[in-house]
């Protein structure tokens, strides 16, 4: 009998509450980069055949042909937020996407972004 | 950090709106209402807070609290983005307040005027942060109705406050209230001699 397993402990971990830190690999530093809110769009597209991505990553690759936020990434794929953040990570350092980061600093000075945003929402 | 190749990507600007407010009080179908997508959920997983106070163990828990957001989207052509998200109504979610505070161009406080109260800890949170926010009182049927001047008094709320009635379920609503609510951002906003 494998000492590893037992089918009661297996019965305790909950498949998808587990499997999001399995893909992550148990990497949280990322966790801090990205806003729920920074925009994600892919600059390269994977082949599929790349070392180290997970189809969660190729998910993602596939998913931000438009930049999508982290929080629509989340939502798309059922990931919880910070597991996406770690994917946009590795994706990020590895070259396949860009990612924008919100910078409310500097937009709370652009007098035009006011501007915009309110014509934007009279015209919806 | 703004990540290397977005100088040549014409990405838009994601700016942050968030609705507050009590339990059940229209948070999200002020969301649905006014987002050109369906409310998506997204979940937020907080690890390593202690939780320890009650627990005469001595042992130091870690716990993983998960906490779901409802947020919706608004494309301003194609230079802006807004995303409005709807608050976990429970105080104990504070810690994700932060985060979700954290950069926000302002906020929404909804109120009903048959549990009023529900939207003090919004009010005093946006206060105490510095936040621009408005107080949207949504209009239930059945619910008492007040003059706005006497809501703003029982919420004490600044005099520039803004202070709007609004149906959480009619997008025009939803559209004057966001509007009242930049408009009083810009108000607010700092300006560029002060930094
Ligand atoms: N009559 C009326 N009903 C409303 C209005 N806004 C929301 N409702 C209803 O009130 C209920 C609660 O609305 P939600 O949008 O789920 O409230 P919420 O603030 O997101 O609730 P939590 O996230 O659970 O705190 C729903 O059944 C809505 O249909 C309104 O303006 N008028
Ligand atoms: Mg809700």
């Amino acid at each position: 009998m494998n000492p590893e397993w037992s089918p009661d402990e297996e019965r305790l971990l909950d498949a998808p509450t587990i499997r999001p830190y399995v893909i992550a690999r148990g990497r949280t530093e990322a966790q801090d980069r990205f806003d729920l809110i920074s925009l994600a769009v892919t600059i390269r597209p994977t082949t599929g055949a790349e070392i180290g991505l997970d189809p969660e990553h190729q998910a993602i690759v596939r998913l931000c042909r438009r930049a999508l936020s982290v929080a629509e990434i989340a939502a798309h794929l059922d990931l919880p937020a910070g597991i996406v953040r770690v994917l946009l990570g590795d994706l990020f350092d590895r070259g396949f996407v860009a990612v924008q980061q919100p910078q409310p600093e500097m937009d709370v000075l652009d007098e035009r972004m006011y501007k915009a945003v309110l014509d934007g929402l009279r015209a919806l | 950090m703004v990540s290397g190749h977005s100088d040549t990507l014409k990405m838009p600007k994601a700016i942050k709106l968030l609705i507050a407010g009590g339990f059940g009080v229209g948070k999200t179908t002020m969301v649905g209402a006014v987002s050109e997508i369906r409310p998506l959920r997204t979940e937020e997983t907080l690890t390593n807070l202690s939780v320890g106070v009650d627990d005469l163990s001595g042992v130091e828990a870690k716990a993983t609290t998960t906490v779901a957001m409802d947020f919706g989207r608004i494309s301003i052509g194609q230079d802006f983005v807004l995303y409005l998200f709807g608050t976990p109504g429970q105080e104990r979610f504070w810690f994700v307040w932060d985060e979700l505070a954290r950069g926000a161009l302002g906020a929404v406080v909804l109120a009903d005027t048959r549990r009023l109260a529900d939207c003090f800890p919004s009010v005093d949170y946006f206060e105490r942060r510095g936040t621009p926010f408005v107080v949207a009182v949504n209009c239930f049927e059945g619910a008492p109705v007040f003059e706005l001047d006497e809501v703003k008094l029982a919420l004490n709320l600044g005099q520039d406050v803004p202070i709007l009635l609004c149906d959480a379920r009619r997008r025009e609503s939803g559209k004057e209230v966001l509007i009242a609510l930049v408009k009083h951002a810009y108000g607010r906003r700092p300006t560029a001699a002060a930094h």
